[in-house]
């Protein structure tokens, strides 16, 4: 045995990567509840990759066929209905858990020196998946996949002079039609995937380049012993694999439920109105994206008013793209001397608090009519204008806020019981 | 990536490389991104569709699929008509001054050829669902009492009168589009083809 590794080694350089990566690959031994989401998104690639090979085998990316094909896996394929619905289900919980992961960026200020490029390659695995979730959304032929991409490439419309050329190369035709599901087939089964993956090495590459972050925001390689292993530091394997594979255990007890049981989840993971064929000359009466998107298409339709005399619609387009762009200054809007929350003072843990509630808020109103009320006192259009507001300034006004509030001292080891 | 005691024919002759390598690059690529286009088949299918129109009766709604849209033929009755004169202060472009939304020969107080006959593409100005016919004016319609009958789009709540003109404070920021239409007799219109393009097609 040790003479093969020894051969493959003096040809591949296996040994050397095993250690790198696991074995030697010292984390700090302080990681917490948060740290699973970064080993499950991984785990849900995967799962999604191979229940989407089996998906393909049976579906048909044709107008005329798509939707039957789609039942056709539900009701004739053995076993089709779980391996759709593993799939499905697999989306809305990829989501789920890599707002997690973002979150727990923002708690322990993973995104700062020198973790910016990790995040930077997040941010793009984040837009990335979003493009995968809404093409793939689109495959099922169903009334809301049709109207709901009929919407979205129509956002592209809105940009002056090029808007009605651009979404017309999109959807290559004058509407969403069998040449927009052929080609969001494509880019659903193997462009955006392809991306994806080679995102996900980059965004591990330079992860292990610098070191894991921790709870408490300190470096670990600043206190090394005299082997030059971190003192606070464990390898990663067998340590953080087998913590990971509780994660792993507790969460596919988790998702298996949802899948057996409530695949739908009340019309949060799969809507009702998507289980009717597209038909083109009917909007259904109440058209929403499935829950992922639902802030961003809060914060959309809350722009209602033509501020400089442009048109509100290219108003919601901007402030849109914005709420996720701005993601990528993080790392420098954040001026705090402390990274993680446990030594930050009022004013992150107010704003950070404030964040969520508010891009909580938006998500809930963005499944809802923006004329009624649905929350508290205001109309819902309100309410998303006041959340919009409260999401921008967490990111525009934290160069100061960060740089005023009262940190507490920061350690100069982890802590840990 | 030192450039230092780079002899300067070397670096000249990299830059050009390089340069040659990113316009052949572009010339690569330009194939496949136009490749995206509307193909000529899509672009074929955008052919004109006719309509009989002599079977609509007054205040009857048709709708038909020009380009995989949905075309609205709406026969006006006078009270309908009477209503686009009375609701003008309640529009955003009453006058269709925005000539992009029909053809010239629609840029007038009903946005049509014949004045009873409306044609229009059923496509919100906002972000492109199908507006609903709601043509009786009135409460009835559940859009209040001053709603003077036309179209509402569920998904935003963009508002449109019966000609098709959009009401003030909505999402949607221009009137409905009135498609290219002729008259090929007097009971039948043909969708795609304009006034003063005919035999074009």
């Amino acid at each position: 045995m040790s003479k093969l590794l020894a051969w493959i080694d003096d040809r591949f350089p296996l040994t050397k990567v095993w250690e790198e990566h696991l074995s030697k690959y010292y984390a700090p031994k302080n990681f917490n509840f948060w740290y699973y989401f970064g080993s499950l998104a991984l785990l849900i690639l995967v799962m999604q990759i191979v229940t989407g090979i089996f998906l393909t085998m049976h579906y048909k990316p044709d107008t005329k066929l798509a939707f039957a094909s789609v039942e056709f896996i539900m009701r004739d394929v053995d076993w089709g209905w779980l391996i759709r619905y593993l799939h499905s289900t697999g989306a809305s919980f990829f989501f789920i858990v890599i707002y997690l992961h973002m979150f727990r960026g923002l708690l322990y200020g993973s995104y700062r020196n020198p973790r910016e490029l990790i995040w930077i390659f997040g941010v793009v695995i984040y837009v990335a998946l979003m493009a995968e979730a809404f093409m793939g959304y689109l495959l099922p032929w169903g009334n809301m996949s049709y109207w709901g991409a009929q919407v979205i490439i129509n956002l592209a419309s809105a940009i002056p002079v090029i808007g009605d050329g651009l979404s017309q190369w999109i959807r290559g035709d004058f509407v969403v039609s069998d040449a927009t599901l052929n080609r969001f087939f494509a880019f659903h089964v193997i462009a955006v995937p392809l991306i994806l993956i080679a995102l996900v090495f980059v965004h591990i590459v330079a992860l292990h380049k610098v070191g894991s972050n921790n709870p408490d925001g300190v470096e670990i390689k600043k206190k090394k012993g005299p082997d030059g292993i971190p003192l606070d530091g464990i390898p990663f394997h067998p340590y953080y694999t087998v913590k990971d594979i509780v994660g792993v255990t507790v969460f596919l007890i988790i998702f298996c439920a949802v899948a057996f049981f409530a695949p739908e989840l009340k019309g949060w993971f799969l809507e009702a109105n998507n289980f009717v064929p597209a038909n083109v000359l009917h909007t259904p009466p109440d058209i929403k994206p499935l829950w992922y998107f639902t802030p961003y298409y809060s914060i959309l339709r809350a722009n209602t008013y033509p501020f400089f005399g442009v048109e509100a619609k290219l108003w919601g387009v901007i402030f849109m793209g914005l709420a996720i762009m701005v993601f990528f200054f993080l790392p420098w809007l954040d001026r705090s001397p402390a990274k993680s929350i446990r030594y930050r003072g009022w004013m992150y843990k107010t704003a950070l608090t404030i964040f969520v509630a508010s891009f909580i808020l938006l998500g809930y109103l963005g499944i809802k009519k923006p004329d009624a009320i649905d929350f508290i006192l205001f109309k819902n259009v309100y309410w998303a204008q006041i959340s919009t507001i409260l999401y921008f300034a967490f990111f525009v006004l934290m160069p100061w806020y960060s740089r005023y509030d009262k940190t507490k001292p920061v350690p100069e080891r982890v802590t840990w019981k | 990536m030192s450039e230092e005691g780079m002899n300067p024919r070397r670096r000249r002759l990299l830059v050009i490389t390089s340069g040659l390598g990113v316009v052949g690059t572009a010339f690569a690529v330009t194939p496949f991104v136009l490749s995206m286009l509307p193909s000529a088949r899509a672009k074929a299918a955008g052919a004109p569709v006719e309509v009989d129109i002599s079977k609509i009766e007054p205040g009857q709604l048709l709708t038909v699929e020009w380009r995989g849209k949905p075309v609205w033929i709406l026969d006006r009755t006078p009270a309908m008509l009477k209503s686009l004169t009375e609701d003008t202060a309640m529009l955003a472009d009453p006058n269709s001054t925005v000539t992009t939304q029909q053809p010239p020969y629609a840029q007038n107080a009903t946005r049509s050829i014949k004045p009873a006959m409306l044609v229009l593409v059923g496509i919100c100005t906002h972000l492109g669902c199908s507006p609903l016919p709601r043509l009786e004016a009135g409460p009835a319609s559940g859009l209040g009492d001053n709603w003077p009958g036309g179209f509402f789009c569920p998904c935003h709540g963009s508002k449109f009168d019966l000609a098709g003109r959009v009401l003030k404070d909505v999402p949607a920021p221009t009137n409905l589009v009135v498609p290219p239409y002729s008259y090929l007799s007097d009971t039948r219109i043909i969708v795609g083809v304009g006034e003063n393009e005919k035999g074009a097609a």
